[in-house]
């Protein structure tokens, strides 16, 4: 073999970059994370959980488009119950803690959604009601 | 008919592994089998590529000068072109690998009626490339969120900033649509070029058709067929596999099985194709190579070691035979004994 430092060196290199996970992980996995179940205790969503756990950002962007770029306020009723389309309005009435049940997951996956830009948290409209 | 057998082929792939992945208890073999067997076949391939290339000797010094070779003091050297110094091969070397430099160089020559032929600078292909490539590299960094966890400021910065435009939910990456549109170039090319078409093999157009359902089925996944697409589920079983520990949920949509086996198979196909110009870019000796044959000789490392050989040398082997065959000889040989 010619070049016998340079060409190891850069092996080396490529293959360590490659197993960058393994190394950065440790071997620990981590814990999983676990959304925070509705503390009032409600079992029925606006869907399934299956389809809440792929879907419920389009879902949520819908909902957005309606309201706000179509005024279409018209409720939403599943299951013999009436949701107001919103994220506070209907998804924060159940799960409403965004530290534990929202942010579990999305720092789980490294997901910033834009929904809090504009949208206060819970904890958030608690501390700005104080103030007033 | 040769990018037809390329099609052909992804799609045979597509469809073992959605089928596969629907039979039960095939998600572990799609899942976690075959990406262990895939990484080990592409670094151990592509180990075994670089030490086969390095243990080829370069006879000559082979670089290619594009400026002026650094010879008296009074002519002005082109340092980039013409590299002399180590320092100067790595600006010149950053320059390739980085920036693509040798593409840019490229020309197009036309016959016109005369007949007459021009040359004609040729950016097109410099620049989808340079798209394609960049943006494959972006979308492999920002992949190591499903890869790490917890994940790093830098990746979650990345990742925001490749979804800037925040186009649909969840939002578009910009490289997304830059590896597409690259790769529908440079498959484009290779049909509407006619020279480049005359040189193009399966092996040319089978890589980016694999690279291009790769993107799509990634696209797809994201954007459109969301269904079983629980990317929790995913990560655990990308950090599983990362520890060694994989656990694979039985709910995972068969989009992701396609996509993941696309990228084994294109991880094990990486080091026995013309995708290891990945490495071969390091190794090119025409530009790896500093263009010092003026002050340093470059003696070839498969020269056989051959001892010097006077004729003074040559003829005391051989004067016995030489005098026998009546040929002249400088020094006469000494008187023998049976002369006496």
């Amino acid at each position: 073999m010619y070049n016998k430092t340079m060409i190891i060196t850069g092996l080396v290199i490529f293959v360590l970059m490659v197993t960058f996970p393994v190394w950065y992980n440790g071997l620990d996995a981590g814990p999983l994370p676990k959304p925070e179940l509705p503390p009032g205790g409600e079992k029925e969503c606006v869907a399934s959980a299956a389809f809440m756990r792929d879907k419920h950002m389009q879902l949520l962007n819908e909902w957005r488009d309606d309201v706000l770029r179509n005024s279409d306020r018209v409720t939403v009723t599943v299951g013999g119950k009436e949701y107001r389309k919103g994220l506070q309005l209907a998804c924060m009435e159940c799960h409403s803690n965004k530290e534990k049940f929202c942010d579990s997951c999305h720092d789980y996956a490294a997901v910033t959604p834009t929904c809090w830009d504009c949208h206060l948290t819970p904890t958030e409209a608690a501390s700005k009601k104080e103030a007033h | 008919m040769k990018y037809a057998y390329s099609f052909l082929a992804v799609i045979a792939l597509i469809l073992i592994a959605w089928l596969g992945s629907q039979i039960p208890g095939m998600q572990y073999f799609f899942g976690v089998a075959v990406p262990y067997l895939a990484i080990m076949v592409f670094l151990g391939g592509f180990v075994y590529r670089v030490v086969y290339w390095a243990k080829s000797p370069v006879p000559f010094s082979i670089q290619t000068s594009c400026g002026q070779a650094k010879s008296l003091d009074f002519i002005k050297p082109n340092r980039l072109e013409c590299p002399t110094t180590n320092a100067e091969v790595v600006a010149r070397m950053a320059l390739e690998v980085l920036t693509f430099r040798s593409l840019f160089r490229n020309t197009k020559s036309e016959i016109y009626d005369g007949p007459k032929i021009t040359y004609e600078s040729s950016k097109w292909l410099w620049l989808f490339g340079l798209m394609f490539h960049y943006s494959f590299l972006i979308i492999v960094i920002r992949h190591l969120r499903l890869f790490l966890n917890p994940v790093p400021e830098a990746i979650a910065w990345l990742d925001w900033a490749d979804s800037m435009f925040e186009i649909g939910t969840p939002a578009m990456y910009m490289t997304d649509a830059g590896l597409l549109i690259g790769l529908l170039f440079l498959f484009t090319r290779r049909l509407f070029n006619r020279q480049v078409r005359f040189l193009s093999l399966l092996n040319d157009y089978f890589p980016l058709v694999l690279l291009f359902a790769i993107g799509v089925t990634g696209v797809l996944m994201r954007m459109f067929l969301r269904d079983g697409v629980d990317i929790n589920a995913i990560k655990q079983l990308a950090v599983g596999l990362a520890t060694f520990s994989p656990v694979i949920s039985t709910d995972i949509g068969a989009i992701f099985y396609i996509h993941l086996f696309l990228v084994c198979i294109l991880l094990i196909y990486f080091p026995f194709s013309k995708l290891m110009h990945l490495a071969g870019v390091f190794l090119s000796p025409t530009r790896n190579m500093r263009n010092n044959s003026r002050e340093v000789r470059h003696i070839n490392p498969w020269n056989p070691d051959i001892k010097p050989h006077s004729y003074a040398g040559y003829e005391d082997e051989f004067r016995e035979y030489m005098v026998e065959a009546g040929i002249p000889v400088e020094k006469e040989p000494t008187p023998q004994k049976d002369e006496a």
